[in-house]
């Protein structure tokens, strides 16, 4: 009976792991070049505040966060063209209203709120399969959206102003960006909580960084370390018991000191 | 047509003027330099005719559209970019973005043959699949040359070309000027009013007003009111045309 328990979680945390890493080395290659680490910190936060209107309302709060965190990104985005608000300032201003809304929103919620823990932190044991289906198909959106805009994301990445002068959309690309930096909020939200998740953007992709100079490789660099490393986080937070975000981003933390020390 | 006319444009950031009431227009052949002090506010102007910036006042009109709608005819050498400092993309991929098309319209193999050409003529073929950052300054600002001409415009606009560019280089790059200069309106910004009023055919004077603008025969005195001082045009070695004495 207990091999079968861990069969069944093996399997899982495996699944879980490949849809979180996909997420994660595509969108987090994006978020480590283009420096926008912290705004994605900041999306990460917001999507809090759609979790909490998902208790509120009595709908899954996964599928809740999806538009609540792509309506921050593209708030994030319009802030952009006007000068008068720095986007720092606008950091963390949606970094903190969105959980506060989250908040607010637990809080009128008659009763006990069930797995909000999981939402912080982080809980592969709180995964359902519609949870892992919601992932699956965010990651092939995800997927599709990066390929139809490699040439513009690159663009834009590299040097926005150079692709306005080719005439590229580039405000309206920067805000696609965001809004799949925000689906991929959506993919990890439950595996490694709000609070964490913007160490599972960047350091795949930072270890990754070190080892090639094609962006196309990288990501499929990034996505297999993101693998290996979710994998030995969710095993080792089920051994240990520990909620699976944290333990994935010691794992992380880890990885990315050796990969370091052995890249001089 | 005129390749640029600007009309009583000036421009403010945060209250202060960087640029007013500036008239003046480009002729579709002209080979020009824009000369002024820092701060002078060559670069806004340059941004100005891209469409990247927008005036508080005055018309812009690029081969008689709006700025906006004639990015199709021209090309730009930024004076400074910040990128990743490893950033990954290559000398070819750097390139290749100035030959943008549009949204799900891929490169063919005419913009392949434009880049070879294009980092052919900055001396630039041999590093082709160097990483971006794992170049010198002056290899970079050749790269970023080729990116500016490779889309072959109708209007060129550099700010800043001889940025840490080498003497030998810096011949070619006149060179390869006076070979574009015969299909394309040509626009330098420039520090070194010596070196630069040898080549061009033209000189706008530019410190927040349009001091002088005209050819560089006549520009002496626009030249010392921009620097409060007078100017030798020749400074560099043999006179290539006869200028006016001070
Ligand atoms: N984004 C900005 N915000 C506020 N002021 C600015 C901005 N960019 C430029 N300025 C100001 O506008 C003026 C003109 O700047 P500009 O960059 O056009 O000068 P420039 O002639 O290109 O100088 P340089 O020779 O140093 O490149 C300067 O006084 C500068 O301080
Ligand atoms: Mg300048």
């Amino acid at each position: 009976m207990l091999e079968f328990f861990q069969y069944q979680f093996m399997q899982k945390a495996l699944v879980a792991a490949v849809l979180v890493s996909v997420a994660c080395g595509v969108v987090g290659s994006y978020v480590v070049i283009k420096r926008i680490v912290s705004l994605s910190g900041a999306i990460s936060h917001a999507a809090f505040g759609g979790v909490g209107l998902g208790y509120f309302l009595g709908v899954n709060p996964v599928l809740a966060a999806i538009p609540f965190s792509i309506a921050s990104a593209i708030a994030i985005g319009g802030v952009k063209q006007k000068v008068n608000i720095s986007e720092d300032t606008a950091i963390g201003i949606l970094w903190s209203v969105g959980m506060a809304i989250g908040v607010i929103f637990i809080n009128l919620t008659p009763g006990y709120a069930p797995d909000l823990f999981s939402y912080l932190f982080g809980s592969i044991l709180t995964v359902g399969n519609i949870d892992l289906y919601i992932m699956f198909v965010l990651d092939l959106i995800i997927i599709a959206t990066v390929y139809l805009f490699r040439r513009e994301f690159l663009a834009i990445s590299f040097d926005e102003e150079f692709s306005k002068v080719v005439g590229l959309p580039a405000l309206l690309i920067y805000m696609l960006l965001l809004a799949l930096v925000a689906l991929s909020v959506v993919v990890l939200i439950k595996i490694v909580g709000v609070i964490l998740l913007i160490a599972l953007f960047t350091i795949p992709a930072a270890i990754s960084k070190q080892y090639t100079y094609n962006l196309r490789k990288l990501m499929i660099l990034a996505t297999i370390v993101g693998i290996i490393l979710t994998s030995l986080g969710l095993i080792l937070s089920y051994i240990f018991n520990l909620a699976s975000g944290a333990t994935i981003v010691m794992v992380l933390a880890v990885a990315f000191t050796i990969s370091y020390y052995l890249k001089d | 047509m005129k390749a640029v006319e600007l009309n009583n444009v000036s421009m403010k950031y945060n209250e202060q003027c960087v640029l007013q009431n500036i008239n003046f227009s480009i002729e579709e052949k002209d080979f020009m330099a824009i000369i002024g002090p820092n701060g002078g506010g060559k670069s806004t102007l340059l941004k100005i005719i891209l469409g990247i910036l927008t005036p508080n006042n005055g018309e812009v009109k690029v081969f008689g559209r709006e700025p906006k709608h004639a990015r199709d005819l021209t090309g730009y050498l930024p004076q400074n970019l910040s990128f990743d400092r490893d950033f990954p993309i290559n000398v070819y991929e750097t390139v290749l973005t100035g030959r943008y098309h549009g949204l799900f319209k891929g490169y063919n193999k005419n913009d392949k043959e434009a880049v070879l050409c294009a980092l052919k003529n900055v001396e630039m073929k041999d590093l082709i699949d160097r990483q971006i950052s794992k170049l010198s300054g002056g290899q970079m600002q050749r790269v970023f040359i080729a990116r500016a001409i490779v889309r072959e415009p109708k209007l060129l606009l550099m700010d800043e070309p001889m940025a840490s560019i080498d003497p030998e280089m810096q011949r070619s790059f006149y060179e390869l000027m006076s070979q574009l200069k015969n299909k394309m309106a040509i626009v330098l910004v420039s520090h070194d009013v010596g070196a630069v009023s040898t080549h061009v055919d033209k000189i706008a004077c530019l410190n927040r007003e349009l001091f002088y603008h005209g050819p560089v025969e006549n520009a002496a005195d626009g030249l010392e009111e921009i620097y409060h001082c007078p100017i030798d045009l020749i400074s560099h070695g043999i006179p290539h045309r006869v200028l006016r004495e001070h």
